[in-house]
């Protein structure tokens, strides 16, 4: 039985003034501070990098490394789920949370064999964000190219 | 931000992660993200945007230095290093490390 | 408001004559629930969520196996002495009953409804034995945290925050034996008869957040609920316990709403509960309740028959609700279709009498 459009409208408003409340708030704070705490870790890495002798923006090339390899790591120790389920988006949007979503899966379908598992199934959430960043930023770069701004 | 819209909408994690790569991308492609990083160091350089910054950059840097070629070559090249980590030591660690559920 | 929830002719609600009756039954859970309040209530706790398997997948076919094991064991039997072996789970092609049955020498008929299958199974092993098609059937259901939650959302290890209306899928298993009348066992022994039965029909009130299966789940339970009182012309305070699957917080406050104010009928929390709700406890950081295939009859079998005394406990109805979706048709922008399925037991005093008839 597919229910009619006014019921699913009753329905819907039912299901909103029921909804438990999330935590905004709460959740807002935890993912600001972890993800901050994530990115001046970061910073401390990046300033390691810089008394080796690279410049800022070299610099961020071994740490885009170093954070991903931490990311990873921490990921099969099995700490890093229970971060995000800490933090939400603040541990997944930097760059440690995109090794997390590279790894995770891999570990997850090792048992379907190292290349229909592992191999397969790497990319299974990362695998959109490099299709759509390197799409998106192929075409700013197209667009540049045609403006003569690069 | 990202934790608003995860709250907000219905919009899945992986969904977010997407978004936030292409609007670094976007805001990097309108210049203005090169001051960000200037002031904010690691804080503008780690989170996903910093990625899309990255690719674009890569991208505009290539086009300077081999023209159209570069539009091709230049985004892989800035972030294999971040890239070659993810999927080599991704492998190994899963092969290392078992799931715990 | 909601005029159709349930209609009259969504069909009738089978009346069975008592002759099925369940002779024993088993529960077997992972360590998680095993810490949860009813834990000392299980049959078995496991360790691990491996119990020495190679995959989440082998281990959840291994509970479902042992969980037949020790209901078959409790009335001195053995899985080969039973005619049918009604299965089912939440894996894709039922792997978790199909391989399962592999290790048995029973004819075997693989259930989906998804968190409804173990009261589907009731009612199709209660109908085969009323018939005198069989004179001993299995049911059996599982599922497992880990295996569902890669097949139907992320990897286990990614960093994901699960919203409040969120629920945690059972690791468990749980078998029932059903039996033809036969001789009683001792008077003091707890013993149910299956008597009545609704089977749902598939409800969408277009929700589409696949987190939130209580709220897709709710008008159908609603609908299945409905039709059973008024087919069968009773009051939910005719029953002892109304005990829904895994409805959660969200799904079970809405349940009570939606049967309030489309037919005006209160049900009551004393003999209303949710096994989704009982399982775990509070500090168990499970959002909205327990859910999966075996969230309801672990519950059952485990603390509901060993309780029924204390609970004093006649008449028993047990509402399996399903959530019918699939990553495929969310992703293709579906909404989640749900189905309840409801099983009338009564506890004792019950007597083998008429034949099956239809209202």
């Amino acid at each position: 039985m597919q229910a009619g459009y006014d019921e699913i409208q009753q329905y819907r408003k039912m299901r909103q003034k029921n909804a438990p409340p999330t935590p905004l708030f709460a959740n807002l704070l935890k993912a600001f501070f972890v993800g901050g705490a994530i990115c001046a870790f970061g910073q401390l890495v990046l300033n390691i990098y810089r008394g080796m002798g690279f410049t800022v923006a070299e610099a961020t090339v071994p740490l885009a490394g170093t954070m991903v390899f931490l990311g990873a790591l921490f990921t099969g120790f099995g700490w890093y789920d229970e971060l995000g389920e800490f933090a939400g988006m603040g541990a997944a949007l930097p760059i440690t949370g995109f090794a997390n979503a590279i790894v995770s899966p891999a570990m997850e379908f090792k048992r379907e064999g190292l290349v229909q598992g592992v191999g397969k199934h790497m990319f299974e959430v990362a695998g959109p964000v490099f299709v759509y960043g390197l799409t998106v930023s192929f075409v700013i770069g197209v667009v540049r190219y045609f403006f003569g701004a690069y | 931000m990202a934790q608003i819209t995860l709250n907000l909408t219905e919009l899945t994690p992986a969904h977010i992660m997407v978004l936030f790569v292409s609007l670094g991308a976007v805001v990097s492609g309108l210049g203005f993200y090169q001051p960000l990083l200037d002031f904010g160091g690691a804080g503008a350089a780690v989170p996903l945007t910093g990625f899309g910054h990255a690719l674009v950059t890569g991208i505009l840097d290539a086009l300077n230095q081999q023209g159209l070629l570069g539009l091709f070559t230049g985004g892989l090249t800035s972030t294999s290093f971040g890239i070659t980590v993810a999927v080599v030591f991704g492998y190994f660690i899963s092969i290392l490390f078992d799931p715990r559920g | 408001m909601f005029p159709a929830l349930g209609s009259a002719e969504a069909g009738s609600t089978i009346q069975l004559r008592g002759r099925c009756r369940i002779a024993s039954l088993a529960s077997v859970v992972g360590p998680m629930e095993g810490r949860g309040p009813l834990g000392e209530f299980f049959d078995l706790v496991t360790e691990d969520d491996l119990l020495g398997q190679s995959s989440w997948e082998k281990a959840e076919r291994e509970m479902l196996l042992q969980s037949i094991r020790i209901a078959c064991q409790k009335a001195d039997l053995t899985p080969d002495d039973a005619q049918m072996l009604l299965a089912g789970d939440l894996l894709n092609q039922l792997i978790t009953s199909g391989y399962a049955a592999r290790s048995l020498d029973v004819p075997y008929l693989g259930l989906y409804s998804a968190c409804a299958t173990f009261v589907e199974s009731l009612f199709l092993g209660a109908v085969l034995v009323e018939g005198g098609f069989c004179e001993r059937v299995i049911c059996a259901t599982s599922s497992h945290h880990n295996t569902a939650e890669r097949q139907y959302r992320l990897p286990t290890e990614f960093a994901a925050q699960r919203p409040p209306e969120a629920q945690w899928t059972v690791t468990g298993a749980a078998a029932f034996l059903l039996c033809d009348g036969g001789p009683t066992q001792a008077a003091d022994e707890v013993q149910a008869r299956v008597m009545a039965a609704t089977m749902g029909r598939v409800v969408d009130y277009s929700v589409s957040d696949t987190y939130d299966l209580g709220s897709a789940m709710a008008p159908a339970a609603a609908d299945t609920l409905i039709r059973h009182l008024s087919n069968t012309g009773q009051d939910p305070e005719d029953f002892d316990l109304i005990l829904t699957g895994d409805l959660g917080k969200l799904g079970s406050r809405l349940t009570r709403q939606l049967i309030q104010k489309s037919r005006g009928i209160k049900l009551s929390r004393g003999n209303c509960w949710d096994a989704g709700r009982l399982i775990y406890s509070s500090e168990q950081k499970v959002q909205a309740g327990g859910s999966g295939c075996a969230c309801q009859p672990v519950t059952f079998a485990g603390y509901i028959w060993k309780m029924a005394k204390e609970l004093d406990l006649q008449q028993v109805l047990l509402l399996g609700t399903g959530a019918l979706h699939s990553p495929v048709a969310c992703q293709q922008g579906e909404s989640i279709p749900a189905v309840a399925h409801a099983v009338e037991l009564h506890f004792a005093g019950v007597q083998a009498g008429e034949k099956p008839s239809i209202t």
